[in-house]
This record gives structure tokens, sequence and C-alpha cells, in this order.
């Protein structure tokens, strides 16, 4: 029980099993087959468009959604049947759910009020929560007297207050204006590391998804797409959804030719394309996907020292303070997405003008193109 | 404001109200102005009919009953009024349409018909008493006919709808996440909806308090009916007086003491909420 009983606001880590966990409603199949691990302390986020089940996962996690099958345990011990507050899980509800009749410190109270500590006995606990979330000066408020990011603050200090088993978050920052976004993100980041407990997070948005977490579930349509840490699955995607839902993507869709050590050569119309690797991705016809990073091709106005490069006419570019995005018309792909440092270049990068493009053999990645 | 500072195009519009002030003036001041009068008039002047409020035992008992009966008929409308609010707010949106219109529909029927329904219902050999009889569930029939527990559940009947309608009107702002809140947080249900529902909902019970008792205290017609003379509230005395006896000093004093008594009751009201809400305004 170790941190808790020094600070008054501790969480003993706990691992999450979600075992094969399906929920229907009536034809509509909102989870299916849903397998993940979240492990001792970690931040796993679940990370999907609307739609993709997301939520109803994580409301299973807290009790809320009772799976048509499947099982949920916590440190080995199964819990799929056991009501909302017997499982001694924090909550951060989407919107926050601060009561409002009720002041900051009386929100925070709550959790310890219903398991029968009274308010002196609480007071200390309380305090320590609010301190930890920098809202102690605003303890009397009322939730209707404070902005959206105090209200995400107290919402915080609410879920911790009474050591829960584990933090569940729900687009705990979706209501939030971009900058505080990226503030909150930090102040997250840094509370998941002093206490040390195991935060499960949902969201739509991808940047949140990258910057905060230790692991990544991806969700389409009811079912696991992929799990991975942020970089690996930022630099590895295993199918074309994950490489378009996670950062943005040029897919060059082309026949496998030829297979070396290291190496696979593709076709894609009259251009052939190195990429290192083993075709693994390739289809029975040979057939293949490659997923290639805006930001790993390289631009120019003369043919570059890449293996792989091709010429190409600017259609448009856009300046986005640390970086230009530029759209090249190519004879082979199309259209192609192109992002370079806003920096130390000298491209023409008006309409129409000739350039060319490049990349090495390991920019891109084979992926599967299901769906 | 004076009229120097409207414009002619304000004055107008002003013009338009006058119709319906004169109504106002002319159907409804006039009178009451007149039950003042005749309060401190008749049979001579003076406030020997005021004296009476004190010193007649039998005025003391009829406002006991009066208020003992509305008392009664607010918490029983109320508490039933919560579950049906409560339950309107939970259904899906046909079945939530369909309860309001039942709700609604019931204003539409005449006291009269409702009041004679309700005594072949309640009475000895009516519908009620056979069929508890005849299950085996009670030897003698309940009296539910000329005793207080039949005005109670004549008033009730009225009562409810408008507890019902001004519960949900209150509930229907509260959003569901704060009871899930609560359970996430640890609360039971029980506890969710002690420490978190109720609460919220405390403006609409007691809107729908003030609005059944207040109606309640005007009613003649069901305890006359449901009470079989027996049960006898302020506003059929005051009936007896204007008709029967032709005592109307006594009745119109008593008519100024019924509407003082609900001008005290939203006095005392405003004190705890914001009479505005209440009424919709």
């Amino acid at each position: 029980m170790g941190t808790g009983a020094t600070t008054g606001v501790g969480v003993r880590p706990h691992s999450l099993q979600v075992r094969r966990l399906t929920k229907a409603y009536g034809d509509q199949i909102a989870i299916n087959d849903v397998s993940i691990d979240v492990e001792r302390g970690r931040f796993l986020t679940l990370l999907g468009p609307s739609g993709s089940g997301k939520t109803t996962i994580l409301l299973a996690i807290a009790g809320f959604v009772t799976p048509t099958r499947g099982q949920i345990l916590l440190d080995d011990r199964d819990i799929t049947g056991l009501p909302p507050e017997k499982r001694d899980f924090g909550m951060v509800f989407q919107g926050y759910a601060l009561f409002p009749n009720m002041t900051v410190e009386e929100n925070i109270w709550f959790p310890l009020r219903v398991r029968g500590v009274g308010r002196s006995e609480a007071a200390k606990s309380v305090k320590a929560s609010l301190e930890l979330v920098q809202m102690g000066h605003l303890a009397g408020r009322y939730p209707a007297q404070l902005s959206g990011g105090q209200q995400q603050r107290v919402a915080l200090a609410r879920a911790l207050v009474f050591q829960p088993n584990l933090l569940l978050l729900d687009e705990p920052l979706s209501a939030l204006d971009r900058q505080l976004r990226g503030d909150l993100q930090w102040e997250l980041r840094s509370l998941h590391r002093r206490l040390g407990a195991t935060f499960i997070n949902v969201t739509h948005d991808q940047d949140e998804a990258l910057s905060m977490s230790d692991e990544i579930v991806i969700l389409r349509e009811g079912k696991v797409e992929q799990i991975g840490a942020p970089a690996d699955l930022y630099a590895r995607p295993a199918t074309r959804f994950v490489a378009s839902f996670l950062g943005e993507s040029n897919f060059l869709a082309g026949r496998l030719v030829a297979t070396d050590a290291e190496t696979f050569r593709i076709a894609v119309g009259d251009a052939t394309i190195v990429q290192a690797g083993r075709p693994a991705a390739a289809g029975p016809d040979g057939d293949i996907v490659l997923a290639l990073r805006p930001e790993k091709i390289s631009i120019g106005r003369s043919r570059p020292g890449t293996v792989n490069a091709i010429r190409g006419t600017i259609v448009d570019s856009k300046f986005q303070g640390a970086s230009h995005h530029v759209q090249v018309q190519t004879a082979p792909f199309g259209l192609v997405k192109v992002a370079m440092q806003a920096w130390g270049h000298a491209v023409d990068l008006a309409p129409g003008a000739e350039t060319w493009l490049g990349w090495s053999p390991d920019a891109a990645v084979a992926v599967r193109s299901d769906g | 404001m004076s009229a120097a500072v409207l414009g002619p195009e304000r004055r107008a519009y002003l013009g338009l109200t006058a119709p319906a002030l004169a109504l106002l003036a002319i159907f409804f001041v006039l009178p009451l102005a007149q039950v003042l009068w005749l309060s401190v008039t008749d049979p001579r002047p003076g406030l020997q009919n005021y004296a009476e409020l004190v010193s007649n035992p039998l005025i003391l008992r009829i406002w006991t009953t009066t208020v003992r009966v509305c008392v009664v008929t607010t918490l029983v409308s109320v508490v039933l009024g919560y579950v049906v609010a409560y339950a309107m707010t939970r259904v899906s949106e046909r079945h939530r349409g369909a309860m309001v219109l039942c709700i609604v529909v019931t204003f539409s029927f005449s006291i009269l018909v409702r009041g004679f329904a309700f005594v072949v219902l309640l009475r000895s050999e009516g519908v009620l008493n056979s069929a508890l009889q005849g299950l085996g569930l009670i030897g003698e029939p309940l009296r539910l006919l000329r005793n207080e527990t039949g005005v109670v559940i004549g008033m009730v009947h009225y009562g409810l709808p408008v507890a019902i309608l001004a519960l949900f009107s209150n509930m229907r702002g509260i959003n569901a996440r704060y009871q899930d809140a609560a359970r996430g947080l640890g609360a039971s249900p029980f506890q969710a909806f002690r420490l978190v529902y109720l609460p919220l909902t405390k403006p609409g019970i007691i809107s729908a308090s003030i609005l059944v008792f207040i109606y309640s205290l005007g009613f003649f017609i069901i305890p006359t009916l449901l009470g079989g003379g027996r049960v006898v509230m302020i506003a059929e005395y005051i009936r007896v007086g204007f008709e029967e006896t032709l005592r109307w000093g006594h009745a119109t004093m008593l008519s100024t003491s019924l509407l003082v008594a609900v001008l005290l009751v939203l006095a005392i009201m405003a004190r705890v909420v914001d009479l505005k809400k209440v009424f919709g305004g």
C-alpha cells in the first residue's frame, strides 16, 4: 500500500486482462473478441475512430457494460460480474461529470464518503489530492465556477483520492482547447510517472495517444487492429488502416517482381521501387502495398542520391510553421504527400514546378491492405 | 417609465394591451375588491368577521381539516409523481411521448365525471371492494368513501399529473451521467440516488409541492362528492356561506383568509426557491 500512507494520494499498481471480450446489442456487435493485457503501472490508450468500440471496452472494464462473452481479470481475479462500485476503479468521465450541487472539496470527498469516511477524517486525503493537481486554492468553488481545465483537474483528483486499483480516463482532454490539451498531456504523463499507477485512457485523438501512452491499442469496428508502443506503431504499422489513422501515409500499391537477401523490388506502373525487408505482406499473386510517411521523402530540384527516385510536378503546398506540406503529382503513384522541414531549404514550391522525390529502401513499410 | 420616454410606436403597442387590462380590472380586480369590502362591512362595518377565525371552533376545525388533507395530498402526489417522472426520464423517446400524452389527457376530464367515477369505484359495493373481497384479500369492505381517505384519493388524482409534469421538467435537465459517475466512484445505487440525484431534484420537489398544495387548497367538488358531507374543506364552506346560509360577510372573510394563506405559502417558498422557475417564468 506503499506511497498512499505517506502522501494520502497513492495508487497501487495493478494489472488488467481483457480476455476475448464481445459485446453485442442485438445484431450490432460493438466489440468483437477483443483481448488486451495491461501490465502493472502501464499507461495504455485505446485509440480508434468513433464506432470502433473503444468506449464500450472502457465501460465494460468500469462495469457499466455487461459483456456478452469474455472475461475481465484484475490481477488474475475475475471481476466480470462485479458492479462498478465494487471494482475500486477511479474514473474520469467524458465531460468530467462533476456533481454540480457539491463544491470541489465535496466532490473529491465523495468517493471516500460513500466508503464510510467522514468529512474531517477525509480532510487530509482530500487536501493531498487537491494539491496533487494544484487545485488547493479552489476547494470551496462549485464546478460551474471552474474553467474546463480546472474541472478536468478536479475530476482527476476525485478519481485518485481513494487510491483506486486503476485509473480509467474517457476522452479526458477532448473538451479542452488545443493549447490546454498540450499542457495537460504533459501533466497526465508526469502524474502517471509520480503515482506509478496503471492508467487506461480512451481517445480518438492520435496526437494524444502518441504523446502520453506507453502502449496503444488501435481499434477498428470493434476489433483490435494492432497493439504496440507509440513509436513502433508509427514506424511499423501492420495495416493500411493503422498507417493512415496514426499520422499520414502515402500508399504505393504494386506487384512483387524480385526478392533477394535483404531487399525486394516491386513494380508500380513503369517504375520500380527497392524496399528493404521481406515481402511478408504480399498477397498470393504478388500484390503488395507500401506505406511511406510524407516526412521520409526528400524533395529537390535534381535527382537525389537515394535508391528510389521519381520525378513529379508540384500541385500545391501549405506552410505549417515548422514544416511545409507539399502535394506532388507523379506518373506512377498519382498524388504523393511530402513533408519537409521549413528551414534550411531552397526548393521552388510554386505550383507547376518540376521536382524530384527520393527515399531510401528502409523508409517505407509493407502493410496488409485488408478492408 | 413615464409616457414621455416612450416613442409613439411603443405607446401604440401598449394601447393594444388595454382591452386585456380593462377585462382584468372589471372581472378580477373589482370583484376581488368587493370581496375584501364585504368582509369588513357585512353585516355591519368592523373586523368582527375576522374575529371568528380565532373564536369560532368550527372554522378552526375546517381549516385544520383543509390543511391536513392538502398536506397529505401533496405528499402522496409528489412521492408517487417522483417515481413516474423518474421513469419518464429513463424510457425511450416513443414511450415518453405516450406517457406525456396520458398525463395531459387526464386534465381534459370534467371534475364531475371524475368525482362520480370515484364514487362508483370506491363505494362499499364498488369495483375495488368487490374485487378485493372476491380475491379474499379483505373480509369487510374498506371504507373508502365519506371520509378523508376518499377525499385524498380523489385529490391525488388531480395533484398527481401536476406533480409529475413539474418534477419531469426538472429531472429532464439532469444528466444521467451523474449517477453513473457516482457508481464509478464507489457509490451503491441507493447512495448514488440519495447523495447525487435526490439533491439535484430538490428544486423540482419544491415546485411540485407548492403547485399541488396551492391547487388542492381550492378544491370543493371532490371533497363534497367523496367526503359525503363529513369532510368539509374551506372552499366548500365558503360556497355554503355564499349560496345557502347567505352570510356573505362571513364567506368573503374566509375567501380572504384563503387568499392570504396562498400568498403566505408563496412568500415562504420564495425565500427557499426561485419562484420564477417554479412557474416556468
